[in-house]
């Protein structure tokens, strides 16, 4: 029989894609069971985590890793509440502030003319190259030379510039028609009008997942806490999560830590569930020439 | 004259400078000084406390001359780790968008959250979860099942052993590089690219999946393939903070000790940050280098 192609994007389950399936199902366990695992742990009673031989799933699931985990919180000199408020803190800023910094870029690069512009388009692509734990020790002198050391701005300036939220989004207002934004200049709109009116709304995918991407960054980001800032009181929830699970490293603290990931990870879980669409939009027009 | 700035007709817009300035002041303090500041330090001798002296290339023969630990168990550990994190970690996640993206919607999607979870529990948190699983006694989980496999009898102490630390963290960093930001490029460029390009191939004489995928699909996006790239190297570069998140910085008999926890070793341990600032610079020369690799292979022309 000759071969037909198409393959791409199928609407229809059919026998020859369970080859596929069978093929990639080891990587697939292999990826998801570290989390299947996180989340039986977070719901074991003490007898099952100290069980022997150790069992992968939860039979009794209860609440009790979650209860101690605040209690320990209590105990400490610091409330919780308090690192959960310093966090949503800081990634609400960081997040709004630096939408508007890389769509206001990423209009600038995309669609307005000016000497210069290609420079800037190419230091942004080569910093996507970036890798902040290269240069901790510069960052950290400068955040010291500017005298934010333990305030919150040390934990938001250094994410605010994300070169790949600009790339993402720069490359997606690649994608708006100019016809549309010249038809709105000839109604007598300026440059930030267009940005505000039209711009932004046609790239509300584009949004939605550098949102996510910087999301990601900043929630389980240790090193403004690590290095940036010594007060406890300012520290983040992710930092003080990863010093309660590090602490208690016995198999009574396993249980906490698990429970600790667990809820790390549920704020991001129903972020991408959310944006998965906007994210699969986005990321078509990723492409680095 | 009315003012009037359109897309196409005003050459130089300033207005663009200004929509520009906000993200380039912070980039140009948290990013460009830094590096630059990197370099800089790289030249001198500094403490943190005093002034830096200027040294000249002093750090960079130091490096490569005297560093018996850099040059013996860093530079081998971390181009091991990366050749198998990098290129390994993205031919994975290449493949594995392929196979995805010829599986219907629903169970795609099923599998693209499974895949991409990893990246959201954040490496460093999930640390405490994999010293349970590596446990060295016989409550740890891989130990319990290897010996109830009946692979091994006694329980491998395995963050200790220098012999196994390297491959752990190697699949540590695997299981989360793998289905990151750049696997969902390949994914959403697979999934876009022209179906009349999959047609005109078969008529052609393209014979099967693997024929197409070489001919046609890797061509047709090459750009979402560099992008991948990029990002497969940088992540496979940054997740190298957990060989010391599992065990100590340095990690035991220097088994494990990448190039980002050398850095970390000589910036914030030994406070010597000229020498960790001449660390920095090498380091993000490897990953200049290994980006114009990726650049060359996946160029349009």
């Amino acid at each position: 029989m000759a071969y037909k192609g198409h393959n791409i994007n199928p609407q229809k389950f059919n026998k020859s894609q369970i080859k596929i399936i069978i093929a990639i199902m080891p990587l697939i366990l292999f990826m998801g069971l570290p989390i299947v695992f996180i989340i039986n742990h977070a719901f074991k009673p003490m007898e099952e985590l100290f069980a022997y031989p150790p069992k992968f799933f939860v039979s009794k699931p209860t609440l009790d890793n979650f209860d101690k985990l605040f209690k320990a919180s209590r105990m400490a000199g610091i409330p919780m509440s308090r690192y959960v408020f310093n966090s949503i803190l800081v990634i609400t800023v960081v997040v709004v502030a630096s939408l508007v910094l890389s769509t206001m870029a990423g209009f600038a690069l995309s669609k307005l003319r000016f000497k210069g512009k290609n420079l800037f388009i190419n230091i942004n692509q080569a910093a996507l190259m970036f890798v902040a734990v290269a240069v901790m020790i510069p960052r950290y002198l400068t955040i010291n030379f500017l005298g934010i050391t333990n305030t919150y701005l040390a934990h938001i300036l250094p994410w605010l510039a994300t070169p790949v939220a600009l790339f993402l989004i720069k490359q997606f207002i690649d994608q708006v028609p100019d016809s549309l934004i010249e038809a709105a200049y000839i109604d007598g709109a300026g440059d930030f009008k267009v940005y505000r009116k039209i711009i932004i709304p046609l790239i509300k995918p584009a949004i939605a997942t550098a949102a996510i991407l910087i999301f990601q960054q900043v929630w389980v980001d240790l090193s403004t806490s690590n290095y940036y800032v010594n007060d406890e009181g300012l520290k983040t929830l992710a930092f003080y999560m990863n010093t309660l699970a590090n602490a208690n490293t016995n198999v009574a603290g396993q249980g906490m830590a698990a429970a600790a990931s667990l809820i790390m990870f549920i704020p991001n879980l129903i972020m991408f569930i959310l944006l998965q669409n906007s994210i699969m939009n986005t990321m078509a027009h990723s492409g680095l020439k | 004259m009315r003012k009037k700035s359109s897309v196409g007709k005003r050459d130089n817009n300033k207005n663009g400078y200004l929509f520009l300035a906000p993200y380039y002041l912070l980039f140009f303090i948290f990013i460009f000084i830094p590096v630059v500041m990197a370099i800089g330090l790289s030249f001198t001798n500094f403490n943190s406390i005093e002034f830096p002296s200027f040294t000249g290339f002093l750090n960079y023969l130091n490096l490569i001359t005297k560093d018996e630990i850099f040059m013996q168990h860093v530079l081998p550990n971390t181009v091991t780790y990366a050749l198998i994190v990098g290129p390994g970690g993205y031919i994975l996640s290449f493949l594995l968008a392929w196979a995805l993206a010829q599986l219907p919607k629903r169970i795609r999607t099923i599998f693209a959250l499974i895949l991409y979870s990893p990246t959201m529990t954040g490496g460093v948190a999930m640390t405490v979860l994999w010293k349970i699983m590596f446990s060295g006694d016989q409550t740890g989980y891989i130990n319990s099942w290897l010996m109830s496999l009946g692979v091994i009898n006694e329980p491998i102490i395995w963050l200790v052993n220098t012999k196994y630390l390297l491959p752990i963290v190697i699949i540590i960093g695997l299981w989360s590089s793998i289905g990151g930001i750049g696997f969902l490029a390949i994914l959403a460029g697979i999934l876009n690219s022209d179906e009349t390009l999959y047609e005109a191939a078969a008529i052609d004489g393209v014979k099967n999946r693997f024929q197409e995928m070489i001919y046609i699909t890797i061509p047709s996006m090459k750009p979402q393939m560099l992008f991948a790239a990029v990002m497969s190297i940088v992540g496979a570069f940054q997740a190298g903070l957990i060989s010391t998140q599992l065990t100590t910085n340095p990690t035991p008999g220097y088994a494990a000790q990448l190039i980002v926890n050398h850095i970390e070793d000589y910036g914030f341990i030994r406070y010597e940050m000229g020498y960790a600032a001449a660390v920095s610079v090498v380091l993000l020369g490897i990953i200049y280098i290994f980006s114009g690799i990726s650049k060359k292979l996946f160029s349009e022309d």
